[in-house]
Protein backbone atom coordinates (compact mmCIF):
# COMPACT_ATOMS: atom_id res chain seq x y z
CA UNK A 1 0.00 0.00 0.00
CA UNK A 2 2.78 2.71 1.01
CA UNK A 3 5.90 1.53 0.05
CA UNK A 4 8.72 3.91 -0.12
CA UNK A 5 7.98 5.44 -3.72
CA UNK A 6 4.55 5.64 -2.45
CA UNK A 7 5.12 7.56 0.45
CA UNK A 8 7.91 9.81 -1.58
CA UNK A 9 4.79 10.51 -4.17
CA UNK A 10 2.50 11.47 -0.83
CA UNK A 11 5.05 13.23 1.64
CA UNK A 12 7.87 14.81 -1.20
CA UNK A 13 5.30 17.69 -2.29
CA UNK A 14 4.72 18.87 1.18
CA UNK A 15 7.88 20.42 1.41
CA UNK A 16 10.90 19.22 -0.19
CA UNK A 17 9.15 19.22 -3.69
CA UNK A 18 6.12 21.04 -2.84
CA UNK A 19 4.10 22.34 -6.22
CA UNK A 20 4.18 26.26 -5.13
CA UNK A 21 7.03 27.04 -3.68
CA UNK A 22 10.13 24.18 -5.74
CA UNK A 23 8.29 23.53 -8.92
CA UNK A 24 6.86 27.31 -9.05
CA UNK A 25 3.42 25.52 -10.20
CA UNK A 26 0.09 27.21 -9.54
CA UNK A 27 0.89 30.62 -8.30
CA UNK A 28 -1.33 32.39 -10.57
CA UNK A 29 -4.47 31.02 -8.29
CA UNK A 30 -2.64 31.77 -5.09
CA UNK A 31 -2.53 35.09 -5.63
CA UNK A 32 -5.98 35.39 -6.22
CA UNK A 33 -7.98 33.46 -3.50
CA UNK A 34 -5.22 34.37 -0.48
CA UNK A 35 -6.55 38.04 0.61
CA UNK A 36 -8.60 36.03 3.60
CA UNK A 37 -7.92 32.41 4.92
CA UNK A 38 -11.62 30.77 4.01
CA UNK A 39 -11.65 31.11 0.67
CA UNK A 40 -8.09 29.58 0.49
CA UNK A 41 -9.10 26.64 2.69
CA UNK A 42 -12.07 25.79 0.70
CA UNK A 43 -10.45 26.53 -2.98
CA UNK A 44 -7.12 24.02 -1.65
CA UNK A 45 -9.47 21.24 -0.48
CA UNK A 46 -11.36 21.24 -4.17
CA UNK A 47 -8.05 21.08 -5.42
CA UNK A 48 -6.63 18.06 -3.86
CA UNK A 49 -10.20 16.19 -4.44
CA UNK A 50 -9.66 17.62 -8.77
CA UNK A 51 -5.98 16.72 -8.93
CA UNK A 52 -6.04 13.05 -7.13
CA UNK A 53 -9.24 12.08 -9.40
CA UNK A 54 -7.81 13.42 -12.87
CA UNK A 55 -4.81 11.95 -11.65
CA UNK A 56 -6.09 8.65 -11.68
CA UNK A 57 -8.57 8.55 -14.88
CA UNK A 58 -5.64 10.05 -16.77
CA UNK A 59 -3.22 6.90 -15.25
CA UNK A 60 -6.14 4.47 -16.06
CA UNK A 61 -6.23 5.84 -19.82
CA UNK A 62 -2.13 6.76 -19.96
CA UNK A 63 -1.19 3.35 -22.32
CA UNK A 64 -4.06 4.36 -24.63
CA UNK A 65 -3.59 7.79 -24.97
CA UNK A 66 -1.84 9.28 -28.46
CA UNK A 67 1.10 11.24 -27.44
CA UNK A 68 0.32 14.02 -29.96
CA UNK A 69 -3.44 15.06 -28.35
CA UNK A 70 -2.13 14.30 -24.84
CA UNK A 71 -2.99 17.65 -23.23
CA UNK A 72 -5.82 17.85 -25.20
CA UNK A 73 -6.85 14.57 -23.22
CA UNK A 74 -5.66 16.21 -20.00
CA UNK A 75 -7.88 19.01 -20.56
CA UNK A 76 -10.98 17.32 -21.27
CA UNK A 77 -10.55 15.48 -18.76
CA UNK A 78 -10.06 18.20 -16.04
CA UNK A 79 -12.76 20.22 -17.64
CA UNK A 80 -15.27 17.45 -17.61
CA UNK A 81 -14.41 16.36 -13.60
CA UNK A 82 -14.72 20.27 -12.45
CA UNK A 83 -17.52 20.62 -14.53
CA UNK A 84 -19.57 17.55 -12.84
CA UNK A 85 -18.45 18.36 -9.34
CA UNK A 86 -19.45 21.79 -9.57
CA UNK A 87 -22.88 20.85 -11.12
CA UNK A 88 -23.57 18.31 -7.68
CA UNK A 89 -22.55 20.83 -5.57
CA UNK A 90 -24.91 22.99 -7.15
CA UNK A 91 -27.94 20.36 -6.48
CA UNK A 92 -26.66 19.27 -3.41
CA UNK A 93 -24.68 21.79 -1.62
CA UNK A 94 -25.90 25.19 -3.30
CA UNK A 95 -24.16 27.61 -0.44
CA UNK A 96 -20.98 25.82 -0.99
CA UNK A 97 -21.36 25.95 -4.44
CA UNK A 98 -21.81 29.68 -4.38
CA UNK A 99 -18.51 29.77 -2.28
CA UNK A 100 -16.71 28.41 -4.66
CA UNK A 101 -17.79 30.17 -7.88
CA UNK A 102 -14.81 31.52 -9.28
CA UNK A 103 -12.65 28.60 -7.76
CA UNK A 104 -14.40 26.03 -9.95
CA UNK A 105 -13.16 27.80 -13.40
CA UNK A 106 -10.23 28.52 -11.80
CA UNK A 107 -9.07 24.50 -10.56
CA UNK A 108 -9.29 24.21 -14.65
CA UNK A 109 -6.39 26.38 -15.35
CA UNK A 110 -4.57 25.30 -12.15
CA UNK A 111 -1.12 24.80 -13.70
CA UNK A 112 -0.51 21.77 -10.71
CA UNK A 113 -3.10 19.87 -12.82
CA UNK A 114 -1.50 19.82 -16.16
CA UNK A 115 1.96 19.59 -14.60
CA UNK A 116 1.20 16.78 -12.22
CA UNK A 117 -0.69 14.98 -15.32
CA UNK A 118 1.98 15.26 -17.63
CA UNK A 119 4.80 14.86 -15.09
CA UNK A 120 3.59 11.90 -13.20
CA UNK A 121 0.13 10.16 -13.82
CA UNK A 122 1.09 9.72 -17.46
CA UNK A 123 3.92 7.61 -16.30
CA UNK A 124 2.65 5.79 -13.13
CA UNK A 125 -0.01 3.14 -12.08
CA UNK A 126 -3.26 4.53 -10.64
CA UNK A 127 -2.53 3.94 -6.40
CA UNK A 128 0.74 5.87 -6.87
CA UNK A 129 -1.20 8.65 -8.94
CA UNK A 130 -3.78 9.24 -6.53
CA UNK A 131 -1.20 9.80 -3.90
CA UNK A 132 0.95 12.30 -5.29
CA UNK A 133 -2.39 13.91 -6.12
CA UNK A 134 -3.04 14.40 -3.09
CA UNK A 135 0.31 15.45 -1.60
CA UNK A 136 0.12 18.04 -4.64
CA UNK A 137 -3.03 19.45 -3.19
CA UNK A 138 -1.98 19.48 0.69
CA UNK A 139 1.48 20.90 -0.63
CA UNK A 140 -0.14 23.61 -2.22
CA UNK A 141 -3.09 24.14 0.33
CA UNK A 142 -0.43 24.43 3.25
CA UNK A 143 0.95 27.65 0.93
CA UNK A 144 -2.29 29.11 0.40
CA UNK A 145 -3.05 28.91 4.35
CA UNK A 146 0.33 30.61 5.36
CA UNK A 147 -0.19 33.78 2.26
CA UNK A 148 -3.05 33.98 3.43
CA UNK A 149 -3.05 33.73 7.19
CA UNK A 150 -0.54 37.16 6.61
CA UNK A 151 -2.83 38.75 4.23
CA UNK A 152 -5.85 38.38 6.20
CA UNK A 153 -4.02 39.67 9.51
CA UNK A 154 -2.18 42.48 8.23
CA UNK A 155 -4.53 43.58 5.64
CA UNK A 156 -8.30 43.10 7.13
CA UNK A 157 -7.00 42.51 10.88
CA UNK A 158 -8.98 39.50 11.13
CA UNK A 159 -8.71 35.72 11.26
CA UNK A 160 -11.48 33.89 9.39
CA UNK A 161 -13.45 36.98 9.41
CA UNK A 162 -13.15 37.20 13.03
CA UNK A 163 -11.33 40.72 14.33
CA UNK A 164 -8.14 39.51 16.11
CA UNK A 165 -6.52 42.75 16.46
CA UNK A 166 -8.18 44.61 18.98
CA UNK A 167 -9.66 47.43 19.05
CA UNK A 168 -7.47 49.79 21.65
CA UNK A 169 -4.64 49.02 18.99
CA UNK A 170 -6.81 51.03 15.97
CA UNK A 171 -7.18 53.87 18.62
CA UNK A 172 -3.48 54.17 18.99
CA UNK A 173 -2.85 54.74 15.68
CA UNK A 174 -2.63 51.39 14.30
CA UNK A 175 -4.13 51.12 10.42
CA UNK A 176 -4.66 47.67 8.53
CA UNK A 177 -2.41 47.70 5.63
CA UNK A 178 -4.43 47.84 2.15
CA UNK A 179 -0.97 46.84 0.56
CA UNK A 180 -1.81 43.54 2.02
CA UNK A 181 -5.04 42.80 0.30
CA UNK A 182 -3.70 43.72 -3.41
CA UNK A 183 -2.15 40.93 -5.30
CA UNK A 184 1.46 41.98 -5.55
CA UNK A 185 1.84 41.46 -1.38
CA UNK A 186 1.11 37.36 -2.18
CA UNK A 187 3.65 37.41 -4.78
CA UNK A 188 5.91 38.88 -2.13
CA UNK A 189 4.54 36.57 0.90
CA UNK A 190 5.05 33.59 -1.65
CA UNK A 191 8.99 34.96 -2.14
CA UNK A 192 9.57 35.50 1.67
CA UNK A 193 8.31 31.98 2.23
CA UNK A 194 10.46 30.49 -0.64
CA UNK A 195 13.28 32.46 0.83
CA UNK A 196 12.81 30.71 4.51
CA UNK A 197 11.94 27.54 3.05
CA UNK A 198 15.06 27.84 0.67
CA UNK A 199 17.36 28.63 4.30
CA UNK A 200 16.29 25.52 5.89
CA UNK A 201 16.27 23.14 3.00
CA UNK A 202 20.24 23.06 2.11
CA UNK A 203 19.58 20.40 -0.89
CA UNK A 204 17.33 22.81 -2.84
CA UNK A 205 20.05 25.61 -2.87
CA UNK A 206 21.61 26.24 -6.16
CA UNK A 207 25.53 27.48 -6.12
CA UNK B 1 -2.56 -0.72 -33.07
CA UNK B 2 -0.35 2.30 -33.97
CA UNK B 3 -0.73 4.87 -30.76
CA UNK B 4 0.47 7.85 -33.38
CA UNK B 5 -1.54 6.93 -36.19
CA UNK B 6 -3.96 9.70 -37.84
CA UNK B 7 -7.18 7.63 -37.79
CA UNK B 8 -6.67 6.31 -34.01
CA UNK B 9 -5.58 9.99 -33.19
CA UNK B 10 -8.88 11.55 -34.32
CA UNK B 11 -10.91 8.27 -32.91
CA UNK B 12 -9.75 8.61 -29.51
CA UNK B 13 -10.16 12.23 -29.98
CA UNK B 14 -14.20 11.44 -31.22
CA UNK B 15 -14.83 9.45 -29.16
CA UNK B 16 -13.43 11.01 -26.05
CA UNK B 17 -15.54 14.17 -27.01
CA UNK B 18 -18.93 12.18 -27.53
CA UNK B 19 -18.64 10.25 -24.24
CA UNK B 20 -17.67 13.29 -21.97
CA UNK B 21 -20.43 15.39 -23.84
CA UNK B 22 -23.16 12.86 -23.49
CA UNK B 23 -21.99 12.21 -19.57
CA UNK B 24 -21.87 15.94 -18.61
CA UNK B 25 -25.51 16.16 -20.51
CA UNK B 26 -26.70 13.62 -18.39
CA UNK B 27 -25.72 15.02 -15.43
CA UNK B 28 -27.19 18.38 -16.19
CA UNK B 29 -30.40 17.01 -17.07
CA UNK B 30 -30.91 14.82 -14.23
CA UNK B 31 -29.56 17.61 -11.60
CA UNK B 32 -31.36 20.31 -13.35
CA UNK B 33 -34.51 20.21 -11.34
CA UNK B 34 -33.04 20.03 -7.99
CA UNK B 35 -30.64 22.94 -9.29
CA UNK B 36 -33.81 25.38 -10.62
CA UNK B 37 -35.31 24.76 -7.02
CA UNK B 38 -32.29 25.39 -4.96
CA UNK B 39 -31.88 28.53 -7.05
CA UNK B 40 -35.45 29.84 -6.77
CA UNK B 41 -34.59 29.43 -2.99
CA UNK B 42 -31.59 31.55 -2.98
CA UNK B 43 -33.60 33.92 -4.02
CA UNK B 44 -36.25 33.85 -1.89
CA UNK B 45 -33.53 34.10 0.72
CA UNK B 46 -31.65 36.88 -0.54
CA UNK B 47 -35.02 38.77 -0.42
CA UNK B 48 -35.57 37.53 3.18
CA UNK B 49 -32.65 38.54 4.37
CA UNK B 50 -32.88 42.43 2.68
CA UNK B 51 -36.20 42.37 5.26
CA UNK B 52 -33.50 41.12 8.47
CA UNK B 53 -34.95 38.10 8.07
CA UNK B 54 -32.51 35.33 9.10
CA UNK B 55 -32.41 32.07 6.37
CA UNK B 56 -34.10 29.40 7.70
CA UNK B 57 -33.06 26.06 7.07
CA UNK B 58 -33.60 24.97 3.61
CA UNK B 59 -36.40 23.57 3.72
CA UNK B 60 -38.64 26.12 5.35
CA UNK B 61 -37.68 28.58 3.05
CA UNK B 62 -40.88 28.59 0.89
CA UNK B 63 -42.92 28.92 3.50
CA UNK B 64 -40.87 31.42 5.00
CA UNK B 65 -41.20 33.74 2.13
CA UNK B 66 -45.26 33.25 1.44
CA UNK B 67 -45.54 34.07 5.16
CA UNK B 68 -44.07 37.87 4.72
CA UNK B 69 -44.53 38.40 1.06
CA UNK B 70 -48.13 39.55 0.92
CA UNK B 71 -48.62 40.75 -2.94
CA UNK B 72 -46.19 40.18 -5.99
CA UNK B 73 -46.78 43.97 -8.04
CA UNK B 74 -45.42 45.41 -11.24
CA UNK B 75 -45.34 48.66 -11.54
CA UNK B 76 -44.90 51.23 -14.26
CA UNK B 77 -42.57 54.32 -14.90
CA UNK B 78 -45.70 56.19 -13.40
CA UNK B 79 -45.96 54.52 -10.62
CA UNK B 80 -49.04 52.77 -11.21
CA UNK B 81 -49.65 49.64 -10.54
CA UNK B 82 -50.05 47.43 -13.61
CA UNK B 83 -50.28 43.68 -12.31
CA UNK B 84 -50.33 41.78 -9.22
CA UNK B 85 -51.18 38.35 -10.11
CA UNK B 86 -49.45 35.97 -7.54
CA UNK B 87 -45.62 35.55 -7.85
CA UNK B 88 -45.39 37.95 -11.09
CA UNK B 89 -42.22 39.96 -9.52
CA UNK B 90 -40.37 37.03 -8.10
CA UNK B 91 -40.57 35.58 -12.08
CA UNK B 92 -39.31 38.53 -13.45
CA UNK B 93 -36.17 37.69 -15.23
CA UNK B 94 -34.06 40.41 -14.15
CA UNK B 95 -30.92 39.33 -16.46
CA UNK B 96 -32.98 40.48 -19.24
CA UNK B 97 -35.21 43.14 -17.78
CA UNK B 98 -32.29 45.65 -19.05
CA UNK B 99 -33.46 47.96 -21.55
CA UNK B 100 -34.82 50.74 -19.81
CA UNK B 101 -37.89 51.64 -22.26
CA UNK B 102 -39.59 48.50 -22.02
CA UNK B 103 -37.79 47.32 -18.76
CA UNK B 104 -40.77 45.80 -16.00
CA UNK B 105 -40.38 47.17 -12.95
CA UNK B 106 -40.98 44.56 -9.83
CA UNK B 107 -41.80 45.08 -6.35
CA UNK B 108 -42.71 42.80 -3.52
CA UNK B 109 -44.80 43.98 -0.84
CA UNK B 110 -43.68 42.75 2.67
CA UNK B 111 -45.84 42.36 5.91
CA UNK B 112 -43.24 42.24 8.85
CA UNK B 113 -44.01 40.48 12.36
CA UNK B 114 -44.66 44.20 14.12
CA UNK B 115 -47.33 44.92 11.10
CA UNK B 116 -45.35 47.15 8.80
CA UNK B 117 -45.56 47.24 5.59
CA UNK B 118 -41.74 47.16 3.10
CA UNK B 119 -41.07 47.39 -0.32
CA UNK B 120 -38.54 45.23 -1.90
CA UNK B 121 -37.15 46.47 -5.04
CA UNK B 122 -34.70 44.11 -7.38
CA UNK B 123 -31.55 45.48 -8.97
CA UNK B 124 -29.04 43.91 -11.68
CA UNK B 125 -26.02 45.71 -12.76
CA UNK B 126 -22.50 44.92 -13.51
CA UNK B 127 -19.40 44.29 -11.54
CA UNK B 128 -15.61 43.77 -12.07
CA UNK B 129 -16.04 39.97 -14.13
CA UNK B 130 -19.68 39.80 -13.82
CA UNK B 131 -23.53 40.04 -13.19
CA UNK B 132 -24.11 41.61 -9.73
CA UNK B 133 -27.58 41.51 -8.12
CA UNK B 134 -29.37 42.61 -5.28
CA UNK B 135 -32.47 43.38 -3.48
CA UNK B 136 -33.43 46.81 -1.56
CA UNK B 137 -36.28 47.02 0.74
CA UNK B 138 -38.01 50.23 1.62
CA UNK B 139 -39.93 51.68 4.26
CA UNK B 140 -43.08 52.36 3.56
CA UNK B 141 -42.36 56.51 3.51
CA UNK B 142 -40.75 55.58 0.24
CA UNK B 143 -37.56 57.22 0.68
CA UNK B 144 -35.68 55.50 4.00
CA UNK B 145 -33.96 51.79 3.14
CA UNK B 146 -34.37 49.36 5.45
CA UNK B 147 -31.88 46.62 4.58
CA UNK B 148 -29.93 45.38 1.37
CA UNK B 149 -29.02 42.77 0.05
CA UNK B 150 -26.20 42.17 -3.17
CA UNK B 151 -25.35 39.20 -4.67
CA UNK B 152 -22.53 38.21 -7.19
CA UNK B 153 -21.60 35.73 -9.67
CA UNK B 154 -17.70 35.54 -9.31
CA UNK B 155 -16.48 38.77 -7.89
CA UNK B 156 -12.70 38.40 -6.69
CA UNK B 157 -12.96 36.83 -3.00
CA UNK B 158 -11.67 39.06 -0.43
CA UNK B 159 -12.44 41.91 -2.40
CA UNK B 160 -15.38 42.80 -4.95
CA UNK B 161 -17.24 39.68 -3.32
CA UNK B 162 -17.44 41.53 0.14
CA UNK B 163 -20.57 42.83 -1.24
CA UNK B 164 -21.86 39.89 -0.36
CA UNK B 165 -21.16 40.47 3.32
CA UNK B 166 -23.25 41.81 6.37
CA UNK B 167 -20.69 44.41 6.92
CA UNK B 168 -21.53 46.52 3.17
CA UNK B 169 -25.39 45.30 3.27
CA UNK B 170 -25.44 47.19 7.30
CA UNK B 171 -23.99 50.36 5.85
CA UNK B 172 -27.35 50.74 3.60
CA UNK B 173 -29.65 50.76 6.42
CA UNK B 174 -31.57 54.08 7.14
CA UNK B 175 -30.01 56.20 3.87
CA UNK B 176 -32.66 58.46 2.51
CA UNK B 177 -33.34 57.97 -1.30
CA UNK B 178 -35.11 61.66 -1.58
CA UNK B 179 -33.03 64.48 0.17
CA UNK B 180 -35.37 67.31 0.40
CA UNK B 181 -38.20 66.19 -1.00
CA UNK B 182 -35.67 65.45 -4.62
CA UNK B 183 -35.10 62.21 -5.28
CA UNK B 184 -31.60 61.39 -5.55
CA UNK B 185 -30.38 57.71 -5.00
CA UNK B 186 -27.62 56.61 -2.58
CA UNK B 187 -23.70 56.02 -4.22
CA UNK B 188 -20.93 54.16 -2.94
CA UNK B 189 -17.72 56.61 -2.64
CA UNK B 190 -14.36 55.92 -1.47
CA UNK B 191 -14.40 56.65 2.41
CA UNK B 192 -14.07 60.01 2.90
CA UNK B 193 -15.17 61.61 -0.43
CA UNK B 194 -19.07 63.40 -0.78
CA UNK B 195 -21.34 63.07 -3.65
CA UNK B 196 -21.56 66.02 -6.25
CA UNK B 197 -25.21 65.67 -6.72
CA UNK B 198 -26.11 65.29 -2.98
CA UNK B 199 -27.41 62.00 -2.33
CA UNK B 200 -26.29 60.25 0.66
CA UNK B 201 -23.01 58.23 0.81
CA UNK B 202 -21.65 54.63 1.49
CA UNK B 203 -18.32 54.13 2.15
CA UNK B 204 -16.64 51.87 -0.98
CA UNK B 205 -14.78 48.66 -0.33
CA UNK B 206 -11.26 49.18 -0.39
CA UNK B 207 -9.53 47.43 -2.85
CA UNK B 208 -12.44 46.70 -4.83
CA UNK B 209 -13.43 49.95 -6.36
CA UNK B 210 -14.74 48.48 -9.75
CA UNK B 211 -17.17 46.46 -7.76
CA UNK B 212 -17.99 49.32 -5.79
CA UNK B 213 -18.34 51.52 -8.34
CA UNK B 214 -20.82 48.88 -10.03
CA UNK B 215 -23.08 48.74 -7.22
CA UNK B 216 -23.25 52.45 -7.40
CA UNK B 217 -23.95 52.16 -10.54
CA UNK B 218 -26.68 49.79 -10.39
CA UNK B 219 -28.48 51.52 -7.84
CA UNK B 220 -28.71 54.68 -9.74
CA UNK B 221 -29.79 52.67 -12.50
CA UNK B 222 -32.67 49.99 -10.52
CA UNK B 223 -34.03 52.70 -8.34
CA UNK B 224 -34.48 56.15 -10.58
CA UNK B 225 -37.32 54.12 -12.61
CA UNK B 226 -39.27 53.75 -9.31
CA UNK B 227 -39.01 57.40 -8.42
CA UNK B 228 -42.83 57.74 -9.18
CA UNK B 229 -43.63 54.33 -7.05
CA UNK B 230 -41.74 55.83 -4.10
CA UNK B 231 -43.38 59.38 -4.46
CA UNK B 232 -46.70 58.15 -4.72
CA UNK B 233 -45.75 55.94 -1.54
CA UNK B 234 -44.92 58.97 0.91
CA UNK B 235 -47.65 60.84 -0.67
CA UNK B 236 -49.97 57.82 0.64
CA UNK B 237 -48.27 57.46 3.69
CA UNK B 238 -48.93 60.92 4.48
CA UNK B 239 -52.24 60.94 3.47
CA UNK B 240 -53.84 58.69 5.81
CA UNK B 241 -52.99 61.28 8.61
CA UNK B 242 -54.97 64.07 6.25
CA UNK B 243 -57.11 61.85 5.84
CA UNK B 244 -58.45 60.49 8.66
CA UNK B 245 -59.74 63.61 10.59
CA UNK B 246 -61.96 63.92 7.26
CA UNK B 247 -63.24 60.38 7.89
CA UNK B 248 -63.81 61.01 11.86
CA UNK B 249 -66.08 64.04 10.56
CA UNK B 250 -67.86 62.38 8.51
CA UNK B 251 -68.40 60.07 11.49
CA UNK B 252 -69.22 62.51 13.45
CA UNK B 253 -71.62 63.60 10.75
CA UNK B 254 -73.16 60.61 10.25
CA UNK B 255 -73.31 60.06 14.18
CA UNK B 256 -74.71 63.61 14.34
CA UNK B 257 -77.17 62.87 11.55
CA UNK B 258 -78.91 59.66 13.17
CA UNK B 259 -81.14 61.34 16.47
CA UNK B 260 -82.56 63.49 13.76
Amino acid sequence: MLSKKNKEALFNPLSKDNPVLVQILGICSALAVTASLEPAIVMGISVICVLAFSNVIISFLRKTIPTNIRIIVQLVVVAALVIIVQQILIAYNYDVSKQLSVFIGLIITNCILMGRLEAFAMHNSPWPSFLDGIGNGLGYTIVLLIVSFFRELLGSGTLFGFQVIPDWCYRHGYENNGLMILAPMALITVGCIIWFHRAHNKELQED
Amino acid sequence: MNKNSNTYQILYAAVMVLLVGSVLALIYMALKPKQNENIANDTRKQILSALHIGAPDDSKVKETYEKYIIQDLLVDSEGNIIDSTKNVAFDVDMKKNVKLAERQLPVMKCRMDDGSVKYVLPMYGAGLWGPIWGYVAMNDDGTTIYGANFSHEGETPGLGARIADQDFQDKFVDKHLFVDGQFKGVVVLKKGQKSTTGAEVVDALTGATITSLGVSAMLEDCLTPYEAFLQKLQGANSAPSAEAPVVETIENETNDNQPE
